[in-house]
């Protein structure tokens, strides 16, 4: 006698206990920290902020340690939480030409005031396996403590700017639309296009931004500046009539400078992409600049060469590594019922066919 | 204390509840529209039931009795998962009877007992859009719906019918609703269909990572897309259930050997679970 | 200090807010039929049924237009403090709330656009009594046909169109767009 497949209950009650086993891996093993996380693995952890839109290094080492280092997974967990949170209110904006900078770079600029700083980055390191750090070594001291307090550092496209070299990025005091608070519409303007890529996947991301420069759609990016640091968050609080300071977080923002523009009306001039992300996500950063840049063809009355970077809905439905991993794995659970109607509708597919050839006969 | 005490009842937060209350409103006054809402991440991955999870947290009450299917079953590891959940974040009491829910969370069957006025179906979609298939812009569909311009899907049914000799969609087959929006039923097998076309209940679908809720109101006309002369026909296995006999219950094919044996079962658990008690 | 804004609100919000959903939600989805709506103790001339919508539909995402004798300082008050909702003339409101003669001429309000119906108004129709059925119903939510009262004719160019919520004490019904109606 056939029995069905019971006792779904107790597999999931299961599994969750070796996963939780697996977790930990084997137990002569220290545990791991979040705190040993926070600090050793914090490149992990800033593209968990970046991606799960929520600033807190604490809690995304700890959802790093719960997803066994899956990243996705840890971005995951991080989305689900922030979602519950209650908006007590709105910080002003951030002013990044106000900034503890830790990096700053010009790919256009030899120098410019403020200075380069090469900070804490793997651009000139041979990429040599460092066996001394099986040993568990402990570093030398860098030779310089850079990080002051935030101060201004002048955006480098200002430069250009103040020449009428490149294109105004008009100030606005609009609101923003929120794409975590209304669905997404279309066409999107580019700050929410932003939001979007801000949080979109990295590799998604960066196959677009690469795409973009093998000639699908391409927009002649240089780095016009790339910078790494800390910026003050402030919030206006009514009942005392100015902003107060709550705290800061470590931001990585890319201007490019992209092809120029021009018309008759108007005389040539450089155009910008733009890249903003939570902590130290530079490969992040170029590339949202990259694509925003290949996205604005329309405003800039560019030609749509069908370029997938260039398409908004494409680059919007697909870039949130949360939507697509989830869509992606459902094709796990049970699709029985609709197999079964597939099977149905193939066998008598089949079964006319064979019929129909019999007669031809 | 379980982690769950921390959270709202019915997990989400008050203004998120209102948000696709609002949304709910709207698509019972429009039927078969596509409303446009601000699905939030939920504790679950996108495509496992967001959209469904959402509709059901927005409509459950206390006095509720929820019952969960995947496949037409209670206990396939999905459905287990989304009970568990509302019975730890709402406290409401659940049921394997169809008779006896008054909401009824579904993936991708409805139930083959008739269904009640006081019962509320909720719909788990993947992809509500009945057009994306046809054309992935939508930009493109939306104009589409606005126009009432389905065109392009009674090409596509027709190009099935000089390929096949019929119309080769086998679930998710769309419908057309009171005369006006073409909408997709979710991925239930085309058996289902016939339900869905004045039903007593009311029907509700949540596509979370979409972003769309729609609905049936109680007894809206709904019909199958077909031509005069290739009629929609509600198609299930030629078997009756090896188990309890039934001969109008879908059914699933079930491997048994490696010989190439095989046994039909109905899909829909506590149907065929109470005509086995009935006959003992 | 006015103490009256404060009182009136839900006391356990998640709880009644669901019921009373259940309540709009079956009444949108049965034209003709009414349901019990309470829960809300909004100050006069709001009635119970009216007011507990509000609560339940109303925040900060849901502009609200009062009419005529609605529009006063008491319900203007009590609304803000419990919804957040901004207060707006009729052509901006996706909730609006008087009686018949005030809410007219209907055509101030939204009905949507072809490309997106639901961005329309909700009216909710102040009744001070319940009269006769003045109406055939037919259309989604009715078997067959339904016998109701219709306050009046509404803009319907399906599916453009109004959804009105009528209360009155703690009694509710609503006239979706899609319902046709047959005035006898």
């Amino acid at each position: 006698m056939y029995v069905a497949v019971k006792g779904g209950e107790r597999a999931i009650e299961n599994a969750h206990a070796w996963l939780a086993k697996e977790r930990r891996g084997d137990p002569d093993v220290p545990e791991l920290s979040t705190a040993q996380i926070r600090e050793q693995m914090a490149l992990a952890v800033n593209r968990v902020m970046a991606e799960g839109s929520l600033y807190d290094p604490d809690l995304a080492a700890l959802a790093i340690k719960q997803a066994r280092g899956d990243l996705i997974e840890a971005i995951f967990l991080i989305r689900a939480y922030r979602t519950t949170l209650p908006r007590l209110m709105a910080s002003t904006p951030v002013d990044t030409a106000v900034m503890a900078v830790t990096r700053r770079i010009s790919a256009t600029f030899k120098d410019a005031p403020g200075g380069q700083i090469l900070g804490p980055t793997f651009d000139y390191t041979h990429r040599l396996l460092d066996f001394a750090l099986l040993a568990e070594g402990e570093v030398p001291p860098a030779p310089t403590a850079l990080t002051g307090p935030a101060q201004d550092m002048p955006h480098i496209l200002s430069f250009l700017d103040r020449d009428g070299l490149i294109e105004r990025a008009a100030p606005s005091d609009e609101i923003p639309p929120d794409l975590t608070r209304a669905p997404l519409e279309l066409p999107a303007d580019r700050a929410l296009r932003l939001q979007a890529l801000t949080r979109g996947d990295e590799g998604f991301v960066l196959g677009l931004a690469y795409s973009t420069q093998r000639g699908y759609g391409r927009n002649h990016a240089f780095v016009g500046e790339l910078r790494i640091g800390t910026c003050p968050v402030e919030v206006d609080i009514p009942e005392l009539g100015f902003a107060v300071e709550i705290g800061e977080i470590e931001l990585t923002e890319c201007e490019t400078v992209n092809q120029f523009t021009g018309s008759k009306s108007q005389p040539p001039q450089f155009t910008r992409g733009y890249g903003l992300t939570f902590g130290q996500t530079e490969r992040k950063a170029i590339s949202m600049a990259l694509v925003d840049r290949a996205l604005r063809w329309r405003e800039l009355g560019e030609d749509f060469t069908g370029a997938p970077a260039q398409d908004e809905e494409f680059v919007l439905s697909h870039c949130d590594n949360i939507q697509a991993t989830g869509f992606l794995e459902h094709i796990k659970l049970p699709h029985y019922v609709d197999f079964q109607a597939e099977l149905e509708l193939i066998r008598s597919v089949r079964a006319a066919a064979f019929a129909s050839r019999e007669a031809a006969e | 204390m379980t982690a769950m005490d921390a959270y709202n009842f019915a997990y989400l937060d008050e203004d998120t509840k209102r948000m696709i209350r609002r949304a709910l409103l709207k698509a019972v006054a429009i039927p078969g529209y596509q409303v446009p809402f601000a699905s939030r991440e939920m504790p679950m991955p996108y495509g496992w039931g967001t959209g469904g999870v959402q509709v059901t947290a927005a409509c459950l009450t206390p006095d509720d009795r929820l019952k969960v299917i995947d496949q037409g079953a209670d206990d396939t590891t999905n459905a287990v998962s989304i009970r568990r959940f509302f019975q730890r974040t709402a406290g409401v009491e659940v049921t394997e009877e169809t008779e006896d829910a008054t909401i009824i969370q579904t993936r991708h069957r409805i139930p083959e007992a008739p269904l009640q006025e006081r019962q509320i179906m909720v719909f788990q979609v993947p992809i509500p859009e009945p057009l994306r298939f046809l054309e992935p812009r939508e930009t493109e569909t939306r104009r589409m719906h606005a126009l009432a311009d389905y065109g392009l899907m009674q090409v596509k049914l027709y190009e099935d019918i000089a390929r096949h000799g019929r119309i080769a969609t086998a679930y998710a087959y769309p419908v057309r609703v009171e005369g006006r929006y073409v909408m997709d039923p979710s991925p239930i097998p085309k058996f289902d269909n016939p339900k869905l076309d004045d039903s007593p209940a009311l029907m509700l679908f949540g596509a979370g990572r979409e972003q769309r809720i729609y609905a049936l109101p109680p007894y809206t006309r709904v019909e199958s897309l077909d031509f005069d002369d290739h009629p929609f026909v509600a198609s299930k296995a030629d078997h009756a259930c090896d188990i309890c006999g039934a001969t109008e219950s879908y059914l699933d094919e079930v491997i048994t050997d490696d010989q190439g044996g095989r046994i039909f079962v109905c899909s829909d658990t506590a149907f065929c679970r109470s005509r086995q008690e009935d006959r003992q | 200090m006015n103490i009256q804004p404060i009182s009136g609100g839900f006391s356990d919000a998640p709880r009644q807010s669901a019921t009373a959903f259940r309540s709009v939600l079956e009444v949108m989805s049965r034209p003709g039929k009414t349901a019990v709506l309470s829960g809300a103790k909004p100050p006069a001339p709001l009635s119970i049924a009216a007011g507990t919508a509000i609560l339940t539909l109303a925040d900060s995402n849901t502009p609200v237009h009062l009419a005529g004798v609605f529009d006063c300082d008491a319900l203007r008050q009590w609304i803000t403090f419990h919804t957040g909702a901004p207060l707006v003339p009729a052509d901006e409101a996706d909730l609006a709330i008087g009686h018949w003669h005030d809410l007219e001429p209907l055509d101030r309000f939204r009905i949507g656009s072809p490309e997106y119906p639901d961005r329309s108004s909700t009216l909710i129709v102040e009744l001070h009594d319940w009269p006769q059925e003045n109406a055939r119903l037919t259309g989604p939510g009715i078997k067959t046909k339904t016998l109701a009262f219709v306050p009046g004719n509404r803009p319907t160019d399906f599916p453009l169109g109004l959804d009105l919520i009528m209360t009155m004490g703690e009694r509710i019904s609503a006239l979706p767009r899609s319902t046709e109606v047959e005035f006898l």
